[in-house]
């Protein structure tokens, strides 16, 4: 479904991705893992086109999205969740989750925000009770269910989620984690950058290692969980083991 | 130095309300371009002069009824407005907040040359809307321009309300100003947002400048004082914020007015005072910015 090939993205001189590749088959989920700076947001934010590859190849259902704006990627069926959320603070939840199907045409509109609306209620329901809430009011996990639940309206066939539990309360991380693998019987595909690898790994069905803008380790989520250079590395195993027996 | 009396009191007041509702307008105008863009669009005094001898043409020149003249100076600026940010913003759209302001800068020096040459120099009379007879209230006298002036100032600042707060457009255009990659990422074209806060600049300056030239003249040098008239009072109200900007535009309105009641020739130093004072003692202006954190 999508293909991303060698793709290289530069801010300014440095280079951020060194030919990254990847792919996510339709109704999977897939995660990307690695520390920081390792490359996991340039690579979304090439995918989703706020960033421009200058070499390599990304397509989407066969046809290539390299240097379509962003708006023309979400049309396309892409979708990103951005890192911290990104609500559009001044406005109610009702009306972040409404310009969320800005890009569908009237008539689309009318045949299908009410249902899409009803439909991300009931996945989280506290977005209903919050509707007319100014959405900065809200509490991080709220805030990211509302970033979620304004992606899922403009209907994407891929979701890009961009370290989703990031500063949230475990058990406002835990209903996020949660509500992801539900996606897919809804006929979505995902894909999660996510620091918390192992819970990553724990709901994702295949996993890249991202180190210095590059993929160094592709596999499925059971193979990654129990190799150990990726526990040393990415699942803190070494590291408490060792401060454990001090 | 002369004591006014109460019905002089309220002469200023009335005068300094007009003055401050057009200074709104134009403050609105900067507002909108602020928060599309993060920069200060210095050719906004320029909008405000096109939209004047403009206006002037079509009426005075080409003999067409008012309200056509007026539509047209509207459209044209607007045009103007959505062609200055094609042709000189979107160029450098990767470029420093300061060189599109300097850009900005430039813009309205070649304007103001643009309205020389089409307009000439001489200041050219503009007749008003309806009627110059003088309706005396309480001892003041208010001209029929008084009336439309604030009349239309309230109906465009009322049709703003309902773009930002009841159409998707609207919203759209807020949501940029909130977080722009937010917006591009929900499928938002956040260029064709800029695009359009110029568009709608322009017809803000268009409209305040058409409105304000039968009282004040059209001339092609005007748009230099009212737009830093314009750019005081959005300072003073707090830089990204409408309600700020119109407050800050009849505020200033007012102080003017009075202050060149107490002492004539004060007048344009006041806006100047206001707006040095206030980036010294409260930069943020009296409602702060809203909507950015």
């Amino acid at each position: 479904m999508l293909v991303v090939r060698s793709a290289e993205t530069y801010y300014g001189n440095i280079q951020a991705l060194k030919g990254v590749s990847l792919h996510v088959n339709e109704g999977e989920i897939v995660a990307l893992i690695g520390a920081n700076g390792a490359g996991k947001t340039t690579t979304l934010r090439t995918i989703s086109g706020m960033l421009a590859p200058r070499r390599g190849e990304i397509a989407f259902g066969g046809r290539s999205i390299v240097g379509l704006p962003p708006e023309a990627i979400v049309r396309a069926g892409i979708s990103q969740v951005p890192e911290g959320r990104r609500l559009f603070t001044t406005l109610s939840v009702r009306d972040n989750l409404l310009l969320g199907a800005y890009h569908l045409s009237w008539r689309e509109k009318r045949a299908r925000v009410r249902g899409d609306l009803e439909r991300i209620c009931s996945l989280f329901p506290v977005l209903r009770e919050r509707a007319d809430q100014v959405s900065g009011t809200l509490s991080g996990g709220e805030q990211q269910m509302l970033a979620i639940g304004r992606a899922l309206m403009s209907r994407p066939r891929l979701l890009l989620l961009d370290e989703p539990s990031l500063g949230l309360a475990p058990r406002a991380a835990r209903t996020i984690f949660d509500a992801i693998p539900r996606f897919r019987g809804q006929g979505l595909t995902v894909l999660l950058v996510e620091q918390n690898a192992r819970a990553a790994l724990q709901i994702a069905d295949r996993a890249y290692v991202l180190e210095t803008g590059r993929a160094v380790m592709e596999g499925s989520a059971q193979e990654l969980l129990s190799q150990r250079e990726v526990q040393r590395a990415y699942l803190g195993r070494g590291y408490r083991q060792v401060w454990e027996d001090e | 130095m002369n004591l006014p009396d109460a019905a002089q009191l309220l002469q200023y007041l009335i005068s300094g309300l007009t003055l401050g509702s057009v200074y709104a307008m134009i403050a609105l105008g900067f507002t909108l371009i602020h928060n599309a863009t993060g920069i200060v669009n210095f050719a906004q005094g320029e909008f405000v002069a096109f939209g004047a001898l403009i206006a002037i043409s079509c009426s005075t020149t080409l003999g067409l009824p008012m309200p056509l003249a007026v539509l047209i100076a509207v459209a044209g600026v607007a045009l103007l407005g959505a062609a200055l940010e094609r042709a000189a913003i979107r160029p450098a759209r990767r470029a420093s907040v300061i060189t599109l302001i300097i850009i900005t800068i430039g813009a309205s020096i070649f304007l103001r040359g643009i309205a020389m040459w089409v307009w000439g120099s001489d200041a050219l009379p503009m007749r008003y809307f309806s009627g110059d007879e003088p309706i005396g209230i309480g001892g003041a006298s208010i001209l029929p321009q008084h009336l439309w002036i604030v009349g239309i100032v309230l109906v465009t600042m009322a049709a703003l309300w309902v773009l930002g707060e009841k159409t998707q457009v609207g919203k759209a255009m807020r949501a940029c100003a909130v977080d722009r990659d937010a917006a591009q990422l929900v499928g938002i074209p956040a260029s064709r947002m800029v695009m359009l806060s110029f568009a709608l600049s322009g017809m803000l300056g268009g409209l305040a400048g058409a409105i304000v030239c039968p009282l004040a003249m059209g001339q092609w040098d005007m748009g230099i004082t009212l737009g830093l008239k314009g750019f005081a009072a959005a300072i003073l109200g707090g830089m990204g914020n409408p309600v700020g900007a119109v407050l800050g535009g009849v505020l200033l309105g007012i102080l003017e007015s009075l202050g060149a009641g107490f002492w004539s020739g004060l007048k344009n130093a006041i806006a100047f005072a206001v707006m040095l004072i206030v980036l010294l003692a409260r930069p943020s202006g009296l409602l702060g910015a809203r909507g950015r954190q």
